[in-house]
């Protein structure tokens, strides 16, 4: 079992801009922002920052960073293809980095103009080269965007297991209870029903509107630095307890999974973290769980083992993974309800938990660990273990 | 009718839109441990070999799940909104991605399905799925 990372490092900053639909900010200038807010809740300097790991979702590289930050002797710098499974990724190295003492404080960065400029429903992202046989094979065909590939991954779960849509739904309202909780979230102040997630237009079946994560623009960023050396800084050191990634197979399109109603990634990723953390699903006080899609929330729940194969449709209908139930849900609104920020939103909202620092009405009570998953390309996937202190 | 992007095809894959082209559908298959893989690469995941072939396959298979699109993510597509796309399980286990014209309402996982072939220009064939009437198969002698 590998727990050579288990505990040694820590987050001990983190930052983020406003989230919003309109910015007249360039992604590089949100995401300075961010790292500059991430630095000075960590109680540090550029100078101290000597890891940078940008984020290949917004096309950024650590040269820009070097510029704008006046990083002068950067020792490692290393960015993530995993799409939106990445901000865990690069957690992962940074922690490696740190670990073996080939930095000693890295910056992760994350978001974009997801809203203003790199608009997912357009197909106006980037080509990747993951998308290879996708582009040559499916694309002709009308199959364009992560809405549709994941749409049936959706449809057969519901086909296998009776899963419906009021069970998308529940996830979709979950979140938007939690957002209006947070003044942060996008969807602040915008409440919504079950019956207004039923009556949403169709995307692409059985996806509705309101099962498909929010286009913002924004940016958020954290600092980790090793465990001992978090102990001076002001924020109590929230614990890197478990780390991984998980890649399945086929990995470039969903359609070619084995079973595609099994995000397997997310399986592999979540049996390391929990290895290396030494504690299983019972034991996680909270989960922030990728949720590009409605759909993806309930897979990695069973994919995590915090339900059975084919439970989590009726795992979320009662209530379950909201505030006050047994296992709080995405507390911030997730990329539903609170912006899209590739998942770094949900790193955020986890040391955020663990720190007691949330609102107090969707603060989680007694919150000692905290589990965050990121979720890319065709369900790959990346899990991280935070806890408050050493148990 | 307007697709975009046609294939661009890879130079691994020009076989298998060549004999699309042809009215046929090939994939790949190892000629070292016989296993038939899509979409093409150039070993092997089962034994690793890189020794391969084109093999040609009936086309005949159920539909594996499908979503119906009702968004224009591509102005091409826009004029053929709501559409289905649907993915295929062959009778050769493998599988494949198509749109359908059927209507929605026709369109449910394990319907049996068949392929042909529809060309788009002198280049481009694309081959494409349609649900297989019942009496349709009875017939079909291949």
């Amino acid at each position: 079992m590998s727990d050579t990372l288990r505990n040694r490092c820590a987050i001990v900053g983190i930052g983020h801009t406003r989230y919003t639909r309109g910015t007249s900010a360039s992604t590089l200038e949100l995401q300075l922002e961010a790292a500059t807010a991430a630095l000075a809740d960590a109680g540090l300097t550029p100078a101290d920052i000597d890891a940078v790991m940008p984020n290949d979702m917004s096309d950024r590289i650590a040269e820009e960073f070097i510029l704008n930050l006046g990083l002068e002797d950067l020792a490692f710098t290393s960015t993530m293809h995993t799409g939106g499974a990445s901000v865990i990724s690069a957690i992962q190295s940074a922690c490696m980095a740190i670990t073996t003492d080939v930095a000693t404080c890295a910056l992760v960065v994350a978001g974009r103009r997801g809203y203003s400029e790199q608009r997912v429903s357009t197909t106006s992202v980037r080509i990747m080269p993951v998308l290879a046989t996708v582009n040559e094979f499916e694309k002709p065909y009308g199959n364009l965007v992560a809405a549709q590939w994941f749409a049936q991954s959706a449809q057969r779960h519901m086909h296998e297991f009776g899963t419906t849509s009021e069970h998308f739904g529940h996830v979709a309202v979950t979140c938007r209870e939690h957002a209006n909780l947070n003044p942060n979230a996008y969807m602040y102040n915008r409440p919504m029903t079950l019956a207004d997630h039923q009556s949403s237009r169709m995307i692409t079946s059985p996806f509705h509107l309101l099962d498909c994560s929010l286009e913002t623009d924004g940016a958020a960023a954290i600092v980790i630095t090793s465990a001992q050396r978090a102990t001076d800084l002001p924020h109590e050191p929230i614990l890197i307890s478990g780390v991984g990634e998980g890649h399945g197979s086929p990995p470039t399109s969903i359609t070619q999974k084995r079973d595609i109603t099994f995000v397997e990634g997310m399986h592999f990723a979540g049996r390391r973290a929990f290895s290396m953390a030494g504690i299983g699903p019972h034991e996680i006080d909270c989960a922030q769980l990728y949720d590009g899609f409605t759909w993806f929330v309930l897979a990695s729940l069973e994919a995590l083992g915090f339900c059975g194969r084919g439970e989590a449709g009726p795992f979320v209908a009662d209530g379950r993974i909201k505030l006050g139930g047994q296992l709080p849900v995405n507390t911030h609104g997730g990329l539903l309800s609170e912006a899209h920020v590739s998942g770094m939103n949900h790193v955020i909202e986890a040391t955020r938990q663990l720190r007691r620092s949330v609102e107090p009405q969707r603060q989680v009570a007694d919150c000692e660990t905290a589990l965050v998953t990121n979720e890319g390309d065709f369900h790959e996937g990346s899990v991280l273990i935070l806890r408050r202190r050493e148990p | 009718m307007n697709r975009a992007p046609l294939p661009d095809p890879s130079a691994l894959a020009e076989g298998f839109w060549a004999a699309a082209r042809q009215g046929r559908l090939v994939i790949q298959r190892c000629h070292a441990c016989g296993v038939l893989r899509h979409y093409p690469q150039p070993r092997c995941p089962h034994c690793q070999s890189s020794d391969w072939g084109w093999t040609e396959i009936t086309g005949r298979g159920v539909i594996h799940s499908f979503t119906v699109t009702h968004q224009a993510f591509h102005p091409s597509w826009a004029d053929r909104v709501p559409y289905v796309v649907a993915t295929v399980e062959l009778d050769d286990a493998v599988r494949m991605v198509t749109d359908l014209d059927e209507p929605a309402e026709m369109v449910a996982i394990d319907a049996p399905v068949e392929v042909f072939f529809d060309r788009i220009d002198d280049e481009h064939t694309l081959p494409r799925f349609r649900i297989r009437q019942p009496d349709n198969a009875d017939e079909q002698t291949r």
